[in-house]
């Protein structure tokens, strides 16, 4: 199974990145971008067949890790 | 005062620390590898020192706040042991939950190398009695992750406790948006524990401790630490 994890910043925190990134893409002509933000993904290979104890296998990852609750959200897509 | 400087991978600034204690009058430190599971028994004082831990993978201090010292010197701090991050040190302990909030990418995405003003907002803390109240220093910064955040509440509580131990202003003191290097809420640079007993900040006080160096306004912080723990 795999488990891709989508990691982004808590509304309200604010974003340089994201805002550098619609900055550029308003540069290059792109019209209607009322605003950015950037996240991450990342992808993890299980072996777990069962999708509950997957979810729960990557969502404890994701509290012990890969996301930081003081600034981060996160959502865990499997297949 | 028996300090230990620890060192993970990519930690660079640990023998600036070391030669900032010498400096001070303090005994030689020890250094403790991150794998340790415990502190050297008998310490005073712990230092997580600058650099760049785990190449600053996933968050800045991410890793180095998993690995197994780190529950070592959970277990020291809330003892009462006292506890220095500087610059990435500081990155660990917020990400280590050592200290509130989190440091994000500086607001104008640049790594910032220069000498920052810095207004001594406590002088009633371990780490900085030897300073003047309102003192304003000339301390060096050198971070790409400074950005401190933290939510509403949390902002009040430091500020309501008076556990700003330090915030980026101009040579007057003025502390403004124009005097912040990195989009810190607050100007925030250094911030202290409840029990004033862990000190995380961004500015390089160990680079700053003897006249060769450009200056001696880091000294006071690690006079002070003598003082405390003599």
């Amino acid at each position: 199974m795999k488990a891709k994890v989508h990691i982004t910043l808590k509304p309200g925190v604010h974003d340089p990145q994201g805002r550098a990134i619609g900055g550029a893409l308003s540069h290059l002509g792109f019209t209607g971008i009322t605003g950015v933000r950037q996240g991450k993904v990342i992808e993890i290979d299980l072996d777990e067949t069962d999708r509950k104890r997957a979810l729960e296998a990557v969502d404890g990852m994701c509290k012990a890790l890969l996301a930081n609750p003081v600034i981060e959200t996160y959502a865990i897509e499997l297949s | 005062m028996h300090a230990a400087i620890l060192l993970f991978p990519g930690t660079n600034r640990e023998r600036d620390m070391a030669r900032a204690l010498e400096v001070a009058g303090a005994p030689a430190p020890v250094f403790v590898w991150h794998r340790e599971t415990t502190l050297p028994a008998g310490l005073d004082l712990v230092i997580l020192p600058g650099g760049f831990s785990y190449g600053d993978y996933l968050r800045s201090g991410a890793m180095a706040a998993r690995s197994p010292i780190l529950e070592a010197v959970r277990r020291f701090a809330d003892q009462g042991g006292m506890v220095l991050g500087v610059c990435n040190g500081f990155q660990i302990l917020t990400e280590a939950g050592l200290l509130p909030g989190a440091l994000m990418r500086n607001r104008d995405l640049r790594f910032i190398c220069r000498c920052v003003g810095l207004r001594v907002e406590r002088t009633d803390t371990p780490f900085t009695t030897r300073y003047a109240a309102g003192a304003v220093l000339s301390v060096p910064v050198a971070h790409h992750d400074g950005n401190y955040t933290a939510d509403d509440d949390t902002l009040a509580r430091l500020e309501g406790e008076g556990r700003v131990a330090f915030r980026y202003c101009d040579a007057a003191g003025v502390v403004s948006d124009a005097t912040n290097p990195n989009g810190s809420r607050g100007n925030i640079a250094g911030i202290v524990s409840e029990n004033r007993r862990v000190l995380g900040m961004m500015p390089h006080p160990e680079n700053l401790v003897e006249p060769a160096l450009g200056g001696i306004d880091g000294r006071p912080l690690f006079e002070s630490l003598l003082e405390a723990l003599p």
